[in-house]
């Protein structure tokens, strides 16, 4: 009842503002039409003035708003971010004098030169050199914006450095699977056919020795401030994307083609929670490629924590492999290929999926 | 309505039928003819816009549903499950609903809208107009090429009556998304559908841009060089030859979407396990070659929408500046430009798709290049309205809506083609305001710019003025209002796509700004149906045009009569002997084109 009733009121709004305006076509042919255009033409013409003014100020006040709510606030996590926001910036500056200028003169002209029986047009079909003049600045302005682009681009896509905390992440409808390389720092072969949602969700092949030490969880994932990591990504079924927006890193995990990405974290995710001064802060993984319906609630965390807390964690890993052939842990019989001697059971693993709901 | 068009075929009736290039065939027309399955390039650009229009409205209203979802994620609107039936249970719009409004907004606004909508309407209107031409190269096909696309719409609109909903993967489609129906509802006849409409459209847009690139070099009238064509020509012109050489491709990349869904091939699927399926059998293909082939059409794609756009606006802002535009040959130069860097830049869309970074450095430094031909079309615009005599009339107003927005638009590319800055920005919505502004909204000011400035030539009647200017103006300021605050939300890392962002601590804090969003939205759609309702009312009530020339233009169609019949000229085709921007020359307010050159002329 309620919503017909908006309709209808919205309805003779519309008729009402049609009717005006039909009256006014009226009236300005009564008043003859030469008139009538001249007031239009100064109403339009004062205001594009209006107009410039307004959304100057809008701009202004748009930015005291939202500018807070940025990531600029906060600055990068990530030791390469630092260059993205400091890119950020230059370009803007570039970006926003041409911006302000171009507006300024589009809007003022069009005041200024608003037609009126006295002006007399100025001729002017073409000039080479201010023509010149606009194609070679912009080209100067954006070779410097591409040269200091293309170094960030390389440095960020370069080769991750031999030290750094190896990671491999898969993307699957809708979450996230980590697994770390285990002791022998190697992750092992895997197998898109092995997959199997209870025993084995990213398809390791258990007769590689160096897969039988793998550590794998899912939805969160522990790295260590100020070491690299280096992320291996791909996906079990459909596009996804790594987005991590403190890091200022993206990248896509396609099913059958492998894809890298690293970075530095530069502070602990406590250390974040009293930069943002919000104690719910967290490092969450967003899928940024559309990967379904479930695609809004596809996070992931990553812990970022210090080298001992990183190794206390570690440590209470047991490999998946244990998961999968419960039997072979070395608290029932002893395996010659795992030297994880720590005293863990599989089920750390599942308690690690449920830490954290979705 | 048949009083709206009786005038001229009685006209015509009188008109001296001697000379031999006059082939008026008037006498047997009947509705079906005429209004139907019509050959005349004017009653087909009317279809095209008419039909534009239809999808227009409901893309705009798909996308003030899911806005509604984006601005008011808790409230619950009973009204939406009874038009919407299950997918709106409870008043919520579902995720399915969601995706599959989001996707078909998409598609229906890029490809119905401000392709066919667009080129579609003012390529068959203005090409023999304003070449001087009595019609198409082909008149036969340019019927097809609408009824293909009509095909196009009616397969897309029966999509969203099927069980499982029509596509709901975002309209770039990228597979294996779009090839597994076990992946998405979404996925499974919706998109069956989805292809064979965009397999139609793809038929329509070749058939139409042939002819248009036969129709313009070929067809021309006496006089009429290359260089004497009017901007909208040219525009016209280097829109169709880049849908005539890219359309193919996005073709050939459906083709082996078609196979792998259903023929078991494997050119996009490899290491794949659906949950609640299995390992899938297919190895070995890319899902990334697809996404070269979609972009390889997707960014010219851009241009096929944003080039003829830029062709009205420029001989609207000179017209109505009383002054030449500035630069002809510089304008002609960077259009050039702009067609052929469109082809090599499309890998831009796929900067952190793991893709090599030496060949990204490539695309990055190409698509940046871009911005120099934009930067000149710009300074020239702007010049063009300096030292003139402006007259605010709805279409100028469009105009210099339209390269406010182009500008706006235009600089947040420079951060988005810089691949370092892409690997943050990339699907956020800071993408979102990007391309709508440059592409969606100023695209769409430059068709309300042909159609305020072209309706007098359309129909014999003028559009009320008083519902131009409030159309105009709510518009402008709401299309800023919509899209500026989008770049922070861009900047503070929020993706695109998203249903629901209450979840995310890190996305969470912008439901205020969404709400706003959402509202303005919904005030910028209802004033887009006043804008129709003087669209349809003034086509039988509207102002009687009483002149030839209302604008007091240079180029040829408003030499033909108010309304022209088939073959648009009685008698002789005129002859032309200047170019169209004569405007201020010597003293004299306009020179039309076929004005032959005076002997005390000064030259430039």
């Amino acid at each position: 009842m309620n919503s017909i009733f908006i309709v209808a009121v919205l309805f003779l709004f519309f008729i009402v503002i049609f009717q005006i305006a039909k009256a006014s076509e009226y009236v300005s042919v009564l008043k003859g039409e030469n008139l009538a255009k001249k007031q239009n033409n100064k109403i339009n013409a004062f205001l594009m003035l209006v107009f410039l003014v307004v959304g100057l100020f809008g701009v202004w006040y748009c930015n005291d708003l939202y500018y807070s709510k940025t990531l600029f606030v906060q600055g990068s996590a990530s030791i390469q971010g630092e260059k993205v926001d400091s890119m950020l910036k230059l370009t803007l500056l570039v970006t926003g004098i041409v911006f302000i200028a171009t507006q300024i003169l589009l809007f003022w002209f069009s005041y200024r030169y608003q037609d009126s029986d006295n002006a007399k047009v100025y001729y002017f079909p073409h000039n080479t050199n201010l023509e010149l003049l606009w194609t070679v600045v912009p080209a100067i302005v954006l070779t410097i914006l591409v040269v200091i682009g293309l170094r960030n681009w390389f440095s960020f896509t370069s080769e991750a450095p031999k030290d750094a905390l190896t990671v491999e992440v898969t993307g699957k409808q809708f979450g996230w699977i980590f697994r770390y390389p285990g002791k022998d720092n190697v992750l092992g072969k895997k197998y898109y056919k092995n997959i199997d949602n209870a025993t084995n969700s990213v398809g390791l092949v258990w007769d590689d020795k160096s897969a039988q030490d793998d550590i794998v969880t899912e939805q969160t994932f522990y790295v260590v401030k100020n070491r690299p990591v280096k992320l291996i990504i791909g996906s079990r079924d459909v596009i996804h994307d790594v987005g991590l927006v403190h890091f200022r890193m993206k990248m896509d995990a396609v099913p059958g083609i492998p894809t890298t990405m690293w970075f530095t974290p530069k502070y602990t995710t406590k250390e974040m929670k009293e930069i943002t001064k919000n104690p719910n802060f967290q490092y969450e993984i967003s899928c940024d490629q559309m990967c379904g319906n479930g695609h809004y609630s596809m996070k992931g965390i990553i812990e970022v924590v210090s080298e001992s807390e990183y190794q206390s964690w570690i440590d209470k890993q047991s490999p998946y492999y244990f998961a999968a052939f419960p039997d072979k842990n070395p608290g029932q019989t002893k395996l010659p290929v795992s030297d994880s001697s720590k005293s863990s059971t599989s089920s750390n693993i599942t308690t690690n999926y449920n830490n954290h709901k979705i | 309505m048949s009083s709206t068009f009786s005038d001229h075929s009685s006209a015509t009736l009188v008109a001296p039928h001697l000379l031999d290039d006059t082939h008026h065939e008037h006498h047997h027309e009947t509705f079906i003819s005429k209004y139907v399955f019509s050959m005349d390039h004017k009653m087909i650009a009317k279809q095209f816009l008419v039909t534009g229009i239809f999808w227009a409205v409901l893309g705009g209203l798909m996308s003030v549903l899911f806005r509604l979802q984006l601005g008011y994620p808790d409230a619950s609107f009973p009204w939406l499950e009874d038009i919407l039936g299950k997918w709106a249970k409870g008043g919520h719009i579902t995720p399915e609903a969601y995706y599959a409004l989001v996707t078909t907004h998409g598609t229906v606004l890029v490809f119905f809208v401000l392709t066919a909508g667009l080129s579609g309407t003012f390529a068959n209107f203005l090409i023999p107009l304003q070449i001087g031409a009595r019609d198409m190269a082909s008149p036969f096909m340019n019927m097809l090429s609408f009824w293909f696309f009509f095909l196009a719409g009616l397969v897309m609109l029966s999509s969203i009556f099927v069980e499982t909903g029509p596509f709901s993967g975002g309209w770039t489609a990228y597979p294996p998304l779009s090839a597994l129906r076990e992946a998405s509802p979404g996925s499974k006849s919706g998109m069956d559908l989805w292809i064979i409409s965009m397999a139609l459209f793809v038929v329509s847009s070749l058939l139409g841009g042939l002819n248009y690139i036969a129709t313009v070099l070929n067809m021309r009238t006496k006089g009429m060089s290359m260089t004497r064509l009017p901007l909208t020509i040219w525009a016209l012109f280097f829109t169709a030859v880049l849908g005539v050489l890219s359309f193919p491709v996005l073709f050939s990349g459906f083709i082996l979407l078609i196979f792998d869904r259903n023929f078991g091939t494997s050119f996009y699927l490899s290491d794949i396990y659906v949950n609640g399926v299995g390992a899938l059998p297919n190895e070995g293909g890319s899902a990334i070659l697809y996404q070269h082939l979609f972009w390889f059409l997707g960014h010219p794609e851009v241009y096929i929408i944003l080039l003829p756009a830029m062709g009205m606006v420029s001989e609207i802002l000179s017209t109505n500046a009383r002054k030449p535009i500035f630069g002809y040959m510089a304008m002609i130069g960077s259009m050039f430009a702009i067609a052929i860097l469109a082809f090599l830049v499309w890998a831009h869309h796929m900067f952190v798709t793991g893709l090599n970074p030496f060949l990204g450095s490539i695309f990055v430094l190409l698509t940046l290049l871009i911005a120099v031909p934009s930067a000149i079309k710009v300074f020239n615009w702007l010049t063009t309205l300096w030292r003139g005599n402006i007259r605010f009339t709805p279409g100028m107003l469009f105009s210099i809506g339209f390269v406010s927005l182009f500008i706006s638009g235009g600089l947040t590319g420079i951060w988005l083609g810089n691949s370092a800055l892409d690997i943050h920005l990339h699907d956020t919505y800071f993408v979102i305001a990007h391309f709508h502004i440059v592409m969606g909204v100023a695209s769409m000011f430059g068709m309300f710019a042909g159609i305020y400035h072209w309706y007098p030539k359309m129909f014999g009647r003028y559009l009320n003025n008083t519902l131009a200017y409030i159309h105009f103006w709510i518009t402008f300021l709401g299309a800023y209002l919509i899209f500026w605050p989008m770049h922070y939300e861009g900047l503070a890392g929020m993706p695109r796509r998203y249903y629901d962002y209450s979840i995310w601590e890190s996305f969470k804090q912008f439901s205020d700004l969404n709400r706003f969003i959402s509202t303005v939205a919904m005030i910028v759609f209802a004033v887009q149906l006043l804008f129709i309702a003087n669209f349809f009312y003034s086509m039988f009530k509207g102002r009687k045009l009483l002149t030839q020339n209302p604008w007091n233009s240079n180029t040829l169609e408003w030499t033909t009569p108010i309304n022209p019949g088939h073959g648009n000229w009685e008698g002789d085709i005129p002859e032309v002997y200047r170019w169209a921007y004569d405007y201020g020359k010597d003293g004299t307010e306009f020179i039309s084109q076929v004005t032959p050159i005076g002997s005390s002329e000064s030259t430039h």
